[in-house]
């Protein structure tokens, strides 16, 4: 196995297919990706929960399997057989639509993710890789608005209010941090990002964009002390309040998807992506991944909720201007000693 | 032991009336005075500005349905009395003003001009007793709901729903429901829903489901944007009709109730009400019974504020500092299922002593745990005080300066965040409590975050009394040996005296023969200022009796500190506030 990653490698691929032979691969890719993905989705709950549970002091679920490692088939099983209550209020097509939005946004991304330096682990090397994130990320706030305006319930609806008035806060920082990390390695693709950081990680050259990028990061998944749109304490359970069974399910998935996602994305543009000695790469790129989400699972365990009126100030006074002077520094020093940099990146 | 402040007050001539003889008239009041209704508004407020004694604040505000008693304090065949408790809290005084009611639905003029927070209990006394009060700004039921026909606390109202006829739900009585589930009042009957300039303001039931509202209590605000233009707090979900079911328990089997007043407290429920028994039954308490009793209730006060501590941070997000904190309830309660048996409700003490003495062995556990608990208070301080976080979301929410506190009866550590150190336990110590040495911390800010941290380092202080207690701990018997009051008696007694064994036959088997009299003491609970009134007629069981809870006066002040915030800060003032849904509605 690691003689074949290492083979795959070291032979950056030469051939070209024919057009019916890249699409072929591409949809066992993505087959293989999704089986995948979905696996770790169904783990990194279970690991969540276990994790928690560590922290606090509980057990966390052992039951289900040895030390609980079928305890995501239970769940998964259990969500799919659960009857299915649709409000009579909701306005039914945004209903339906609106849990699918999530999954299929934060699951598209992937496509852009390189695990390792050969074709054979991304699926598109699409040259506006970063772009492309920023875009569907952007969609996928459009799912939390609608299912708090189209469930018709009070508490779904400020939910609903509380996604807008966070991803207006967020989103502009987290581009801008990405911004400077494009500057730095002079492309959108995120391979070559990678590429990029062969001798230096962008943590190193990036950190007040990291710093920037990771807060947003949270935010941008909903967790605390981000979890506004679905504090529990306030408005019951923000805009899934009246989803359940598999669309709940779906939110679920949405959610943990995006943690992967937004984990990897991290790793790639700031920890140096698959780059680490002795392990093949793809392995690389899983550890740093594994280790975000156990980061993003740790920030839950130990903060409370910000307020809505803090986050925004958070958003606009602190993470935006933040993001902006990183911007125009970096771009500074890019100009006055090209090398230095560029050095530096590649 | 010893009571403070007692002046007795001779209401019968002792020895007037077969029936009374050895009637112990009011006790546990610094003074009384008999209003006729025309002048209660007037004598309130000279009471109120008298400028050589004022009485600050309004205590508490009751009735006694007076129908069925068999011997009225007064001549007066009157139906009801009302009972207004003043206190002035710097001075140690109680002032009861009795006013007699005549008439099935008598008027009286309300005190809610003078103090304000004589709104919910005229409300309470209006619901229990259907006494109106005239000129009141909204007098509707506050524990029952608004279709409840009767009032609960009167004698002719039915006690148990044995006594009652058959429900019959009627069309009528559907309305526009097809079943019979009980639907509560609309939240608009209690607001308005336009806003200022004349905009449509959302309405939201917070409650009485809700996951943030720690039990079954709903809050009605009307919402514009996230912003509380108005909150009203919507009780008596939790109502059970704790002071109606004194009326038909006997003394003594009345104490496992008061457990469940305020469910977190434990002993310190029982501790008013078995000192207001004493003190109208004349007995004493064996030293070594004291201090049990107040090792348990420190204990307990412990626990309760580790419970709210974690709940406060549960509230404003943090999920796990319930679970540290609930890490070391369970360990004080492993202590204190072994000292008395039970858990959270022990009913453990009785009317003269405990039920039994401590177990062999009862100081191991107890130094274990005094030896790691500051480490653990400062881990729940790293955890959450100092969190940024934390301090943003509580500093500066849910403001109440001092004056306002006493003005709406707040006590306890919701008081003490406001810049007083005032706490019973100092100023009037009952109990015993004034051979311990130990501080009441305070706070200036009167936030959240003040009422945190006040209560965070009473929990440190109560170590430090329980710490005395393993020191000072005396020997000795644990129950009075005054056999017409305090049971069991000795084994030796039992077989030699019969005048023992008679008393016990009695008191078990028909109830405490307590002399007739009526009864008040206040202790400092650990979510306030608790005041149990025992009205005995000479009967087996209290004629009435009367719990004045902390969370009730708290809960009042609701909407004042939450108008014009956010509705993330609501939960922040619930979490930070300190109540039980039982304590509020009994």
């Amino acid at each position: 196995m690691s003689e074949m990653i290492a083979l795959a490698a070291s032979a950056p691929p030469a051939v070209v297919y024919p057009l019916y032979l890249q699409a072929i691969i591409a949809i066992v890719k993505g087959a293989v990706l999704l089986f995948v993905l979905l696996t770790l989705a169904a783990y990194a709950v279970f690991a969540e929960r276990r994790i928690l549970a560590f922290m606090q002091g509980r057990v966390g679920p052992n039951r289900a399997g040895p030390f609980g490692f079928l305890q995501p088939l239970a769940d998964v099983f259990k969500l799919l057989t659960k009857e299915e209550a649709n409000p009579p209020f909701a306005d039914k097509w945004l209903y339906y639509a609106a849990p699918a939005i999530i999954t299929i946004t934060s699951m598209l991304t992937f496509a852009v993710i390189p695990f390792g330096p050969s074709d054979w682990f991304i699926i598109t090397d699409l040259n506006v890789g970063l772009l492309f994130f920023l875009a569907l990320s952007s969609l996928g706030v459009y799912s939390i608005v609608l299912a708090g305006w189209s469930s018709n319930s009070k508490y779904a609806a400020l939910g609903g209010l509380r996604a807008t008035a966070q991803m207006i806060s967020y989103e502009l920082p987290m581009s801008l941090a990405l911004v400077g990390v494009v500057l730095a390695a002079g492309t959108f693709s995120l391979r070559e990002i990678v590429c990029a950081q062969s001798g230096l990680w962008f943590i190193v050259i990036q950190p007040v964009g990291f710093a920037v990028f990771l807060i947003a990061a949270v935010a941008e998944s909903r967790r605390t002390p981000f979890d506004l749109p679905e504090a529990e304490n306030e408005i019951v359970a923000g805009f899934h309040t009246e989803y359940s069974s598999m669309k709940f399910a779906l939110f679920f998935l949405g959610e943990y998807v995006s943690i992967m996602l937004l984990s990897c994305i991290i790793a790639v543009v700031y920890l140096g992506g698959w780059h680490g000695p002795w392990l093949p790469p793809p392995l690389w790129m899983l550890i740093k991944v594994g280790a975000l989400v156990f980061f993003f699972i740790w920030i839950r365990a130990t903060f409370p909720r910000l307020r809505y009126d803090h986050l925004m100030e958070l958003g606009w006074k602190w993470l935006l201007p933040l993001a902006i002077a990183n911007v125009v520094i970096t771009a500074a020093l890019l100009l006055a000693f090209p090398k230095l940099v560029q050095g530096a990146g590649k | 032991m010893k009571f403070s402040p007692t002046v007795e007050c001779p209401i019968w001539e002792s020895g007037a009336d077969d029936l009374l003889k050895g009637a112990r008239g009011v006790l546990g009041v610094s003074g009384m005075q008999h209003v006729e209704p025309a002048n209660i508004a007037k004598v309130l407020r000279e009471h109120r500005t008298n400028p050589a004694r004022p009485f600050p604040v309004l205590y508490d505000l009751t009735a006694v349905d007076e129908s069925q008693r068999r011997k009225r304090p007064d001549s007066d065949d009157h139906r009801f009395t009302l009972q207004y408790l003043l206190w002035a809290p710097e001075r140690s005084e109680t002032l009861l003003l009795k006013v007699p009611l005549k008439g099935d639905a008598p008027h009286v003029a309300t005190a809610t001009a003078v103090y304000m927070n004589a709104n919910w209990y005229e409300r309470e006394v209006f619901d229990m007793f259907g006494i109106r009060f005239d000129g009141h700004p909204n007098l509707r039921r506050i524990l029952m709901p608004d279709w409840w026909k009767g009032h609960a606390l009167r004698k002719d109202h039915p006690n148990r729903a044995t006594e009652m006829p058959p429900l019959v739900i009627t069309e009528s009585d559907l309305g526009e429901y097809d079943n019979y589930d009980y639907v509560p009042t609309p939240g608009d009957s209690y607001m308005r829903t336009r806003g200022k300039n004349g905009g449509e303001l959302l309405i939201l039931n917070l409650g009485p489901n809700h996951p943030g509202t720690h039990g079954v209590l709903r809050v009605i605000l009307t919402l514009n944007g996230e912003y509380m233009e108005d909150v009203c707090p919507d009780i008596g979900y939790h109502h059970r009709g704790a002071e109606k079911m004194a009326e038909r328990q006997t003394f003594h089997t009345y104490i496992p109730y008061t457990d469940r007043v305020d469910y977190l407290a434990g002993t310190y429920n029982e501790l008013p009400y078995v000192m207001a028994c004493e003190q109208l039954a004349g007995i004493g308490v064996p030293p070594r019974a004291v201090m049990i009793r107040v090792m348990l209730g420190e204990i307990y006060r412990i626990c309760n504020h580790l419970v709210w501590f974690g709940t406060l941070g549960h509230d404003v997000g943090a999920m796990t500092p319930v679970f540290y904190t609930f890490r070391e309830r369970e360990s004080l309660f492993k202590i204190v299922e072994m000292i008395t048996g039970g858990r959270m409700h022990p009913n453990y003490l009785r009317i003269g002593g405990c039920s039994m003495d401590l177990p062999p062995g009862w100081q191991e556990p107890l130094k274990v745990f005094l030896k790691h608990f500051d480490k653990h208070l400062l881990e729940y301080k790293n955890l959450l005080l100092d969190n940024p976080i934390f301090k943003s979301r509580t500093k500066g929410v849910g403001k109440m300066p001092l004056s306002e506190c006493w003005e709406w009866g707040v006590t306890g550590p919701n008081l003490r965040a406001s810049g007083t150190d005032f706490d019973l336990r100092k100023r009037a110590p009952y109990c015993g409590y004034e051979q311990f040495d130990f501080e009441i911390p305070m706070a200036s800010e009167g936030d959240c975050y003040a009422r945190a941290v006040v209560r965070h380092a009473e929990m440190h202080e109560s170590a430090k009394i329980i710490e005395q207690c393993l020191r000072l701990m005396p020997d000795g018997e644990v129950m009075s040996r005054d056999n017409r009051f305090a049971f069991p008696p000795r084994k030796s007694e039992t077989m030699m005296d019969i005048e023992a064994l008679i008393n016990h036959f009695l008191a078990v088997g028909w109830g405490l023969n307590m002399p007739a009299g009526e009864s008040f003491v206040m202790t400092e609970q650990p979510k306030g200022n608790s005041g149990y009134y025992v009205i005995s007629d000479g009967r087996t069981s209290p004629y009435r009796l009367r719990i004045r809870t902390p969370s009730f006066a708290v809960m009042q002040t609701l909407p004042e500190l939450c108008r014009g915030h956010l509705l993330s800060d609501l939960l922040a003032v619930i979490g930070a506030m300190d109540f039980v849904l039982a304590d509020i509605d009994r």
